[in-house]
């Protein structure tokens, strides 16, 4: 199996606060599923900002697709952006474009024509059952909905890796089965998919996925060795985590 | 190449536009005009200084003052050959006696102006160009010799400072243009810089989904370009008709020095290229801007 992402003694601070993730180091890696979970507070979505490249680490040394980022020019972030699909936890719709709009915005700034691009962005639309929603703005479409956009936008280019934020925190039981399953087939297609939850139903479900679960910005297992698949006892008590 | 500077009709989506809602067409126009105004009087005084130049610069005249009309006479004909000799003199013209005395009769009345008052003899001289200090320093020179009552005047030595003034207006009007680029400049960057705040958070998204820092600033170029070349031209609305009347206005004082600073077919063009280089100036100032402020960004 190919690494995709390496962390080695990564630490991150905001500013002169303390450490927010301290010492992680593992590694991903190409075409499998993870889940990252932990109680509120234990860096989970600073892990994400750090894979998604919204973030550099204060410390350590990250490699993503076979290239140090500490030391990556700024000229290939685009590029490296692009291979990434995110779904954000406050889902980050760009308020004044239709739901087609958001989701064909990454096509767009990879460059395809307007012509090229209505196909896989009905196609997608109609996978997360928004056909019928195409022209709405995101101000009018429930949480649910929105949070499909989301999902759609993150997945319409097939990236290398697709970080998601709590995907299934707004949608229904079925709804969000039924985005699980997308991520599945993309994972089926080679994607590395990793998804931040708490939802423990959610993570039973995927039986090959691994689990990484952070507690005060460490892995909770010092020698970052993953479980995989999640046991029962492994899970027991992380109801508690939820909020 | 103009593919760089204006996106595509879903670009423009992106960045919602307040068009003539917004102050900054107001503001550029407002600066144009100005400008226009500016870059028209520096245009106009260097035309002036030019035609007044011209016409005067080339020309000198000799006077001779003696009492004793005899050595006048024998003074200015003596004159005269030494100026038809001298290579630099096109022209040399003797002014009648009767000249001499329609010039004086509105100043001094024609029944003052009898024989017995003694008028100096005039000559006018044309140069083949412009007389130079050393020009005029050799025919003194040579004046001196063969007719020491002679005097000469190069017209243009009369109105130098009005030249001074003419060039320091000149120079003030040019200073002006520069000083009305830079407040354009200034408007943009903090108009660019206002709009980049107001949509940090779809910025913020395109960043992360893998826009490029160019894609990004070509948003902010077509809104300023679109806003400059609305205020470029409601300011070419506004100037044209002032300009035309105060041309018309300097025509009718029929003054030589004002209406020499009328403009020709090239100042035209020269004035037209002011909101070219308005638009294309606040253009490169929107995406100088935003590319500053994308630096930032990881």
């Amino acid at each position: 199996m190919d690494s995709i992402v390496q962390f080695e003694n990564v630490g991150l601070r905001y500013g002169t606060g303390p450490e927010a993730l301290s010492d992680l180091s593992f590694t991903l890696f190409s075409g499998q599923f993870y889940f990252l979970t932990g109680p509120s507070g234990a860096g989970k979505s600073s892990l994400l900002r750090l894979l998604y490249l919204a973030q550099r680490p204060s410390r350590g040394m990250i490699r993503l697709f076979d290239s140090d980022l500490v030391t990556l020019s700024r000229d290939r972030m685009p590029g490296f952006r692009r291979r990434i699909g995110v779904v954000f936890q406050d889902f980050r719709l760009v308020p004044h474009l239709s739901a087609f709009d958001n989701i064909a915005l990454p096509l767009r700034i990879a460059g395809m024509r307007d012509a090229d691009l209505a196909t896989p962005v009905r196609e997608i639309l109609d996978w997360v059952g928004l056909s019928a929603r195409g022209d709405a703005l995101p101000a009018t479409l429930s949480g649910g909905e929105q949070q499909r956009v989301a999902i759609a936008r993150a997945v319409i280019t097939r990236p290398d890796i697709l970080v998601a934020d709590e995907p299934t925190g707004n949608v229904d039981p079925e709804m969000a089965v039924k985005l699980l399953r997308l991520f599945e087939a993309l994972n089926r297609m080679g994607t590395t998919i990793i998804v931040a939850t708490h939802d423990i139903h959610l993570m039973t479900r995927i039986k090959r996925a691994q689990m990484m679960r952070l507690e005060g910005g460490r892995l909770f297992d010092p020698t970052g060795a993953l479980r995989y698949p999640p046991k029962p006892s492994d899970l027991r008590g992380w109801e508690e985590d939820k909020g | 190449m103009l593919g760089a500077f204006f996106p595509t009709r879903h670009d423009r989506r992106l960045i919602p536009q307040a068009r003539l809602t917004g102050p900054m067409p107001w503001v550029i126009a407002v600066m144009l005009f100005l400008t226009l105004l500016a870059a028209a009087a520096a245009l106009a005084l260097g035309s002036a200084a030019d035609q007044i130049n011209a016409d005067l610069a080339g020309r000198a005249t000799v006077q001779i003052v003696n009492a004793d009309s005899d050595a006048r006479q024998r003074q200015a004909s003596a004159a005269e050959a030494v100026l038809r000799s001298d290579r630099a003199v096109a022209v040399v013209t003797r002014v009648s006696d009767a000249e001499v005395r329609s010039l004086l009769s509105p100043w001094l009345g024609s029944s003052a102006l009898s024989d017995d008052i003694p008028l100096p003899s005039l000559i006018d001289v044309d140069f083949r160009r412009n007389a130079s200090d050393a020009t005029l320093g050799r025919l003194r020179d040579a004046l001196a010799e063969a007719a020491p009552d002679a005097r000469i005047d190069a017209h243009g030595q009369w109105l130098r400072p009005v030249f001074e003034l003419i060039g320091t207006l000149r120079w003030l009007a040019i200073a002006l243009v520069v000083l009305l680029a830079l407040a354009s400049i200034a408007s943009v960057m903090l108009s660019a810089r206002s709009s980049f705040a107001a949509h940090a958070e779809t910025i913020d998204i395109m960043h992360l989904l893998g826009s490029t820092h160019q894609q990004i600033a070509r948003l902010f170029q077509r809104r300023i370009a679109l806003d400059a070349a609305l205020g470029a031209l409601i300011a070419c609305l506004l100037a044209a008709p002032v300009l035309w009347l105060l041309g018309r206005a300097a025509t009718r004082l029929d003054s030589g020095l004002v209406s020499a600073g009328s403009f020709g077919p090239f100042d035209w063009l020269l004035l037209a290229t002011v909101p070219i280089a308005g638009i294309a100036l606040a253009v490169v100032t929107a995406r100088m801007t935003v590319l500053g402020a994308l630096r930032k960004k990881l």
